[in-house]
């Protein structure tokens, strides 16, 4: 019955990964590199919620659960600007620069997204107003029990997951976005707008990220400017679990980094749950390196 | 194109410029306090761990963002052997180095076969796998979060090494030795086959050169190399934490590779200044200083995406044939 908990709390916390990891994947897919200011734009979507959601709280008094939803959205779009920003700022003008030059440059982005949040913001721990948050939950046996916040955590990434797998799938964009991942030389040629497809990429990946940063700070209640860098490692590990590029990849790299690291915590030691996340992340790499679901071999020398 | 002239003049007269940095180094602590004597030991020591990054990224072209794991793991050997065997201080640096470098041959013997992003992302692992094991006490001999203190100070022939001086000169003893093995390294057989397995890894392999085993080699002496480095760390905070494995420590190393110019020792220099000197100088910017850090890393790529001292060899890659039309001097050519 414990293992059931577990397994409960191990899937809430996995789509959080797979939310952040699906914006890692998807820049990797088109750009080949790895965008280590992910994990900080996602910190900036709490840091956001939490100033939109105080000021809205401000203003509507009833405090109606609705209310969220405005936040939800101010935070998307804000991330989403942002990550488009620096894409367009910080990645586009080193396309050509060699595979060194992109690092140092998101590592920098990376650097001033924390320092400015921990500058605006206060380097001290953030707590999120109660009763934003849907209290009570299911009791299914004794043991076991689903909160509603849980159950709404999981309601909300399905249909994001959902949404963006359809999204890939069947628009014209997803399906540009597919080819500019396979071969962005082919697809100009082929009438794709290379440029603009990287930027709804873009777009996506970090709204997304924004919309998780919300939801995990929601969840946990109180969150400070390190979990950008925690957190965004963790995903990256879950996107490559599920084999980078790919994002139905990242979704089950997402769930399954969740489940172990729960588990982990449970029977093993929490103090080295972080340890053996990584020690699993370096174990898939080395039998194999394209994750679960990857066929291509990443191989960018 | 005012670097360039230097570098050509570098080029040029080697031996002035070398014996003239010597003796700068030599006379630079005498006029500081003791506040910017520490300053540039610690440049010093940064300095160090460039170089010795710039073996594993540099020349061999490969991924490592998870070094000041060893910078770390050299500082707890010097630290473990003084407190819990009394060794003194100085005898247990080739115990850092040793340490070290095994460590960095267990650590990338299996993840050698990966490239690119994928070993970048394995080495941040392994880094992190070291700070949290630091920070769990692991055998009960690193002291936790706190990490260990009371370490003894060095003592050279009855001198205790206390102030700031004197290890500015211990570290640059160090230093002159490391920068001069390294140029010897970087034209030997070894140093020649880094570089062409960074070039090519096909062709180096289908020349006859172990790849695996070259690759091996960047990493043991690049590790080793950071363990010594801890260990003058150790020597002279006499307390570490297991904050020197720190992420953030081990993107500093590698951006001062980058930024200065990949491959390239003045560049490692010029890249420390950067990262590590000019911020320590602009301590009243304390809150901001990582935002500057950042905003100087992103545009000095976009404008010098080779580096701020390149090896010309990176440069050509980056800029092709732009740079012909406004040729350097070639002196040793």
């Amino acid at each position: 019955m414990q293992l059931i908990q577990q397994l409960i709390n191990g899937i809430t916390i996995g789509s959080f990964y797979a939310l952040v990891a699906l914006g890692y994947t998807m820049v990797y897919g088109v750009l080949k590199m790895i965008n280590f200011a992910h994990g900080d734009l996602f910190m900036w979507g709490a840091y956001l919620g939490l100033a939109s959601l105080t000021f809205i709280v401000g203003i509507f008094t009833n405090g109606s659960p609705w209310m969220i939803i405005p936040v939800v959205i101010i935070v998307a779009l804000t991330v989403a600007l942002a990550g488009v920003l620096v894409e367009r700022v910080a990645y586009r003008p080193l396309r050509t620069a060699g595979r060194l030059a992109p690092i140092i440059s998101a590592l920098g982005v990376a650097f001033i997204l924390e320092s400015l949040a921990r500058n605006v913001f206060g380097a001290s721990w953030k707590t999120y107003p109660t009763g934003v948050v849907p209290t009570g939950g299911i009791q299914i046996t004794p043991e076991v029990r689903v909160s509603t916040m849980q159950l709404s955590v999981l309601v909300v990434s399905f249909i994001l997951m959902a949404g963006l797998y359809l999204f890939i799938q069947r628009t014209r964009t997803g399906t540009a976005m597919r080819a500019v991942s396979q071969d962005p030389g082919v697809s100009r040629l082929m009438g794709i707008d290379v440029n603009q497809i990287i930027s709804r990429v873009f777009l996506i990946g970090p709204g997304l990220g924004g919309i998780a940063g919300l939801i995990v700070a929601l969840y946990y209640g109180s969150f400070d400017f390190t979990l950008g860098w925690t957190f965004g490692l963790k995903a990256f590990i879950a996107a490559i679990l599920g084999g980078i590029g790919n994002i139905p990849g990242a979704m089950i790299g997402g769930m399954l980094l969740g489940v172990i690291e729960t588990l982990a915590s449970g029977y093993i030691s929490p103090q080295w749950k972080d340890v053996i996340a990584y020690v699993i992340l370096i174990i898939i790499l080395v039998f194999r390196p394209t994750g679960i679901l990857g066929e291509r071999v990443a191989e960018k020398v | 194109m005012r670097i360039a002239k230097i570098q050509a003049s570098f080029r040029r007269y080697p031996y002035a410029w070398q014996i003239g940095l010597i003796i700068l180094a030599i006379l630079l602590p005498l006029p500081l306090g003791d506040y910017y004597r520490t300053v540039a030991w610690r440049t010093g020591v940064y300095i160090m761990l460039g170089l010795s990054l710039n073996i594993i990224v540099g020349y061999a072209g490969l991924f490592q963002l998870g070094h000041a794991a060893f910078y770390a793991l050299g500082a707890y050997t010097a630290a473990i052997m003084n407190l819990k065997l009394g060794i003194p201080l100085l005898l247990t640096f080739p115990f850092s180095i040793l340490i070290a470098a095994v460590f960095g041959y267990l650590i990338t013997r299996p993840i050698l076969h990966l490239r690119g992003d994928y070993l970048a992302i394995v080495t941040i692992a392994f880094g992190e796998v070291v700070r949290l094991a630091l920070v769990n006490n692991i055998f009960g001999i690193t002291g936790g979060a706190n990490g260990l203190s009371g370490i003894d100070r060095p003592n050279l022939f009855g001198l205790e090494l206390r102030q700031p001086i004197y290890h500015y000169y211990l570290m640059l003893v160090f230093l002159i030795f490391t920068i001069f093995a390294i140029r010897r390294l970087e034209n030997s057989r070894l140093g020649r086959a880094w570089m062409y397995v960074r070039e090519d890894e096909a062709a180096a392999e289908a020349m006859g050169i172990d790849t695996t085993r070259v690759k091996l080699m960047a990493f043991i002496l690049g590790s080793g190399w950071a363990g010594l480095c801890g260990a003058l760390y150790a020597a002279k905070l006499t307390v570490i934490s297991p904050d020197l494995s720190r992420f953030l420590e081990s993107v500093v190393m590698f951006s001062i590779v980058v930024l200065g110019g990949t491959g390239s020792i003045p560049g490692v220099v010029v890249g420390t200044l950067g990262m590590v000197t000019l911020p320590e100088m602009f301590r009243p910017l304390k809150d901001w200083r990582d935002a500057w850090m950042g905003i100087a890393m992103v545009v000095m790529m976009i404008a010098r995406p080779e580096g701020l001292w390149p090896s010309r060899r990176v440069r050509l890659e980056i800029r092709g044939d732009q740079e012909e039309a406004n040729p350097i001097p070639a002196a040793n050519s």
